[in-house]
């Protein structure tokens, strides 16, 4: 993404794709959601879940990463063709996070994120709203999860 | 044995945790993992940004709200995890030192049609500073195993 006035409704950004690893599934578990189901694989066969899976929050904060990576790209991109480049953010709010499937270690997940909606926003005169709808999926296709958030989003200079 | 069953909730009950104090070290751990962006690594970063100076992601703010559900509650009921938030708000920024303390209400609760042994309580989940601001609300539905369930 870049200034608002550059951002297309519609665009489809491929942010790319990462291997979840049982070790990192249960690092992140252990600071931030230390559930049996994403720290221990006999608990997690005892599960509903049948396997060691990462907590949903682990998914979107990777989700986050990719994006953010992908933002270093596209500006340095821009950059690199004398155009102007804005870094985005920060969101002022996340909806209808939906964890579809587990995320199990060894899973690859790829995310990619379509851009819904934008509007100028009217609380801060200097940037729009930028709606996002994200989602990631396994490698057998199948979505795992997916959200939409909005983003604030820098005007062009006048 | 868990403690906690679906049908220990009732709409309008509270549960309070914390104060958890954040530090510097493990917020920049976090944006460095996870959200690698200036506002979240570094005070210039922070100054230059719309949140005026270093401050913790949003996602960091999620993940110490989870951690003190998971030690509150979950860890001692018969949680069987969340597919869903309905929505998640930030409206403040968390920076290095602040004190915060989680205020869950339950919005409602209902019992699986499909599946007799589990329920879903629909919770606020709402994160304060030690100034009493609101720096964080969330709703979601969690899901529970009900006391005639296999987990009890």
């Amino acid at each position: 993404m870049t200034f608002y006035e550059h951002v297309r409704v519609g665009e489809c950004l491929r942010l790319g794709s990462h291997l979840f690893t049982a070790d990192a599934i249960r690092s992140f578990a252990k600071s931030f959601d230390p559930q049996p189901f994403h720290l221990d694989e006999e608990a997690a066969k005892r599960s509903q879940f049948g396997a060691l899976c990462a907590s949903g929050w682990h998914t979107i904060a990777v989700w986050m990463r990719l994006m953010v990576e992908f933002q270093k790209r596209e500006i340095q991109a821009r950059h690199a063709r004398g155009e102007p480049a804005a870094t985005f953010g920060p969101s002022p709010g996340f909806r209808d996070v939906k964890w579809l499937k587990p995320v199990y270690a060894g899973d690859i997940i790829t995310y990619e994120t379509e851009i819904t909606a934008k509007r100028v926003s009217a609380s801060r005169p200097g940037f729009g709203l930028v709606t996002l709808f994200n989602w990631g999926a396994n490698q057998h296709n199948e979505r795992v999860m997916s959200f939409i958030n909005t983003v604030f989003v820098p005007r062009l200079p006048r | 044995m868990p403690k906690i069953y679906f049908e220990d909730f009732a709409p309008g009950q509270v549960r309070k945790f914390g104060p958890r104090r954040i530090t510097r070290e493990e917020m920049l751990a976090f944006a460095a993992d996870f959200d690698p962006q200036p506002m979240h690594l570094d005070e210039e970063g922070g100054r230059a940004s719309m949140l005026g100076g270093l401050a913790a992601s949003g996602l960091f703010t999620c993940s110490i709200a989870m951690r003190m559900v998971a030690d509150g509650i979950l860890l001692r009921s018969s949680s069987m995890g969340a597919n869903a938030v309905e929505e998640i708000r930030w409206l403040a920024p968390v920076r290095a030192g602040d004190a915060l303390t989680l205020r869950l209400t339950v919005l409602d609760t209902r019992r699986s049609r499909s599946r007799p042994d589990l329920g879903f309580v629909r919770m606020l989940w709402e994160m304060f500073d030690q100034d009493g601001g609101v720096v964080m609300t969330l709703t979601a539905p969690m899901m529970f195993g009900t006391r005639s369930g296999p987990n009890s």
